[in-house]
């Protein structure tokens, strides 16, 4: 393997494990704004100690989401120098955005609310975990309007010499109709990655009987965020999928498994098989149309294959191979499908329990809703596979290589010494935070407190 | 000005703000053992800066994007170049970060231990090779004609950037020191300052000497290196008289200077080039777009005062001392 290859797995592995964290804080931040905001309203104790518990949560998970983050950034330099010369001009400027508007915003508030419970007054307060959810949900928008602009680049103009994209209008890149789609879809994955959690969490202390009005709450309001979070995320990432057949047909053509055009186009269920030394995989199952109008929007449209893909940019960009891994765009299309279905049925399983008042007792939904937890961040990590895998052999559609994007200064071996690195604090850090949030996770929780501690609580650095 | 020159003074801005505001941070983190002696007096001690040091840290990420944006190329040259020192820097940040929000969530003296000693290693680390990355700026590395790093690591081991890591760690510890004065009270007050007393002279000489091999080095004398002398023989001689205030502000002012008079003796250069003058980053052959410039200046116009005012409201709600 060469230096390139090295980084890309370099890129690929800290990316993945940057995005198990950053759903969860977006989406708890915005739960636990909810949980206060009751207890705000109605003053009722059990929302204030479901806020801090949750609240304990997100605190754990932003720690290692910051931490993470600063390796993303710093790596466009360090192993992508040529990269980062030749777009900086169009990507910096969404990135520095991103720290102005968004991380001093969810940072500098998380401290306030943290430790700022006796010294605000709960109004006050109250808008600092709010402020968090706002930095969360704009910390998105910034870094995904980049990413779109490396999916289907905008408002740029080469220079002279053809080795800088350079920015002509911000307006474009900010309005990118893959950005507007792909946002939204991060966002309600988010959604309901942080209700899984959330209702992961209340389903065990249900199954225990541990506090169990408390945890009905949340399970209620995990439940109640977790079906239409799901839905839109399965509408939204439907209609990044229909951009995405105009902007990257590759992406689309390769997420089906699709070597020749066809139309109409149906949809393969699963199939044995496949990958790029494979053309004709066995379908096992197969949905007339159904592919037309996911990739199309329409009953009957066309689904250009992987074949003339090659063909068409062989001849614009010259000899090479244009087709990205098969099995991986396939496979982590329907993870994300199946598992959205999945999570859509298992939220609609919980509101007839909601209903008919029962879900305290269900056993096999509270058991299903733990064991389904891993679910969410596979669909996430699955998201970005389809994505970016789906992009190669591109680093920006069209205009660079993956292969040209690397720093010419670094070697395999030292990428090698990185790599190892950031898998070893990553997995020493991935088992101490799994061993702590279960710890806190499944914490016997102290009887409600009085009524006069209640106003104003002690806190120091924990709770 | 011009749009170019005024960003080289934004990032400027932003790497300075970055060193004087987690500069303290730092010097709590490498403190915390000394001044906090028992689990008790320790959390006390990581208290005082646990409501801020997040956002502290931004700065960094702030300064790394402010570059990338507007000196694509100095960003591109300078994390690649100093590729391994960044990889530790990284990894010296994650083990500081983790063990504030980890190290009190769980009892049992091994888990403290190993927590004390990542906040400790890591506060150490950290602005020691941030330091020797600044002083490797403007004391000349290897770089092509192409623009790209080529050197070793061995190249990044000069004297002056070395040294300027150790100014730099001195510097965040009397910060710390004068800062945990100002901060707590009784025993861990005592200790703090006795720390201060004793590192007050031993940083005054480091920035003394710091001033002349940097004006030596970049061959100009700018008024920062002035300022950074002064004030440093003013922050040792207040926190010998025990006032903690004036002490904490001297030391700012001294981080502040140091950082600036770096940068001052490298423009209109962003990194030295040891292999000839024509190889030196500038800020006109690294800088984005003149378009590109002028959308972050709206960007940064408007958002940068927000800031401001939200970081320094936080340091008002917490600025009583820590019980």
């Amino acid at each position: 393997m060469s230096a390139v290859d090295w980084s890309r797995l370099q890129f690929a592995t800290t990316t993945i494990y940057h995005f198990l964290f950053v759903p969860v804080t977006i989406g708890l931040a915005f739960l636990t704004a909810i949980l206060q905001t009751l207890w705000y309203r109605k003053g009722h104790p059990e929302h204030l100690r479901l806020t801090r518990f949750f609240g304990t949560l997100l605190v754990i998970n932003v720690a290692v989401g910051v931490v993470t983050g600063l390796v993303q950034e710093f790596q466009f330099g360090m192993n992508w120098s040529t990269y980062s010369r030749f777009v900086g001009d169009v990507f910096g400027a969404p990135l520095a955005m991103e720290g102005l508007a968004a991380f001093f915003l969810e940072s500098v508030f998380l401290g306030l609310w943290l430790f700022g419970w006796e010294r605000l007054s709960k109004r006050v307060h109250l808008a600092t975990i709010w402020a968090v959810a706002v930095g969360g949900v704009l910390s998105a928008a910034f870094i995904m309007a980049a990413n779109s602009w490396m999916q289907r680049p905008v408002g740029y103009q080469l220079n002279a010499a053809g080795d800088r994209a350079q920015l002509t209008d911000i307006w474009a890149v900010l309005t990118n109709i893959v950005f507007l789609w792909a946002y939204l879809h991060v966002l309600a994955a988010s959604l309901v990655t942080a209700s899984m959690v959330m209702l992961a969490v209340s389903a065990w202390h249900l199954r225990r009987r541990s506090n169990t009005p408390m945890f009905e709450r949340s399970a209620k309001l995990a439940i109640v965020a977790l079906i239409p979070a799901t839905m839109l995320a399965l509408f939204f990432g439907g209609r990044l999928g229909i951009n995405e057949t105009t902007y990257q047909p590759m992406k689309i053509a390769a997420a089906e498994a699709n070597w020749n055009t066809c139309q109409p186009c149906s949809f393969s269920v699963f199939q044995i098989g496949g990958g790029n030394n494979d053309p004709t995989p066995t379908k096992i199952i197969a949905i007339p149309h159904l592919l037309s109008v996911l990739a199309t929007g329409t009953w009957n449209g066309q689904v250009v294959g992987l074949n003339p893909l090659q063909a068409q940019y062989s001849q614009q960009y010259g000899p090479g191979y244009y087709i990205p891994n098969v099995f991986i765009q396939y496979w982590s299309m329907r993870v994300m499908a199946y598992g959205g279905v999945v999570l859509l049925l298992l939220g609609l399983w919980g509101a007839w329990l909601l209903w008919r008042k029962r879900l305290g007792d269900a056993r096999w939904f509270l058991r299903v809703a733990i064991w389904a937890l891993p679910l969410p961040f596979l669909m996430n990590t699955a998201g970005w596979a389809l994505t970016e895998n789906g992009r190669q052999p591109w680093i920006v559609q069209g205009l660079q290589l993956v292969r040209d994007a690397v720093s010419p200064s670094i070697s395999a071996t030292t990428v090698i010494i990185s790599l190892s690195v950031f898998v070893l604090v990553y997995a020493v850090l991935g088992v101490v935070d799994v061993l702590l949030m279960a710890h806190v996770a499944r914490r016997e929780l102290e009887p409600a407190p009085a009524a006069a501690e209640e106003e104003a609580p002690v806190l120091h650095f924990t709770y | 000005m011009t749009l170019v020159t005024f960003w080289f003074v934004v990032v400027v801005v932003f790497w300075t703000g970055f060193l004087v505001l987690e500069g303290f941070d730092f010097g709590v983190g490498m403190l915390s053992g000394v001044v906090g002696r028992d689990e008790d007096g320790r959390r006390q001690v990581i208290g005082t800066i646990g409501p801020v040091w997040d956002g502290n840290e931004v700065w960094l990420i702030v300064a790394a994007a402010g570059m990338f944006a507007a000196f694509p190329g100095w960003y591109a040259t300078m994390f690649s170049g100093f590729y391994l020192a960044f990889l530790l820097v990284l990894v010296a940040l994650i083990a500081r970060g983790v063990s504030f929000e980890f190290g009190d969530r769980r009892d049992g003296p091994r888990w403290r231990r190993s927590w004390e000693l990542a906040t400790t290693g890591g506060s150490l680390l950290a602005p020691l090779l941030i330091g020797v990355a600044l002083g490797n700026l403007l004391a000349g590395v290897p770089i092509g004609a192409d623009q790209e790093y080529a050197g070793t690591v061995a190249d990044l081991l000069n004297g002056y950037a070395l040294y300027s890591g150790v100014t730099v760690v001195l510097l965040c510890l009397l910060q710390g020191a004068s800062f945990l004065a100002l901060k707590t009270s009784g025993e861990l007050r005592d200790r703090a300052r006795r720390v201060g007393r004793l590192l007050g002279p031993l940083t005054a000489a480091a920035v003394a000497g710091f001033a002349v091999w940097t004006g030596a080095t970049a061959g100009s004398w700018s008024v920062f290196l002035v300022v950074a002398v002064l004030a440093a023989l003013a922050a040792a001689w207040q926190v010998g008289r025990g006032r903690d205030g004036v002490a904490f502000a001297a030391t700012s002012l001294t981080m502040a200077a140091v950082v600036v008079s770096v940068f001052v003796g490298l423009y209109p250069r962003g990194m030295v080039s040891s292999l000839g003058a024509s190889s030196d980053l500038t800020v006109t052959n690294t800088a984005s777009s003149p378009y590109a410039l002028k959308v972050m200046t709206v960007a940064a116009a408007v958002l940068f005062p927000v800031v401001l005012a939200y970081q320094a409201w936080t340091y008002h709600v917490f600025r009583s001392r820590v019980r």
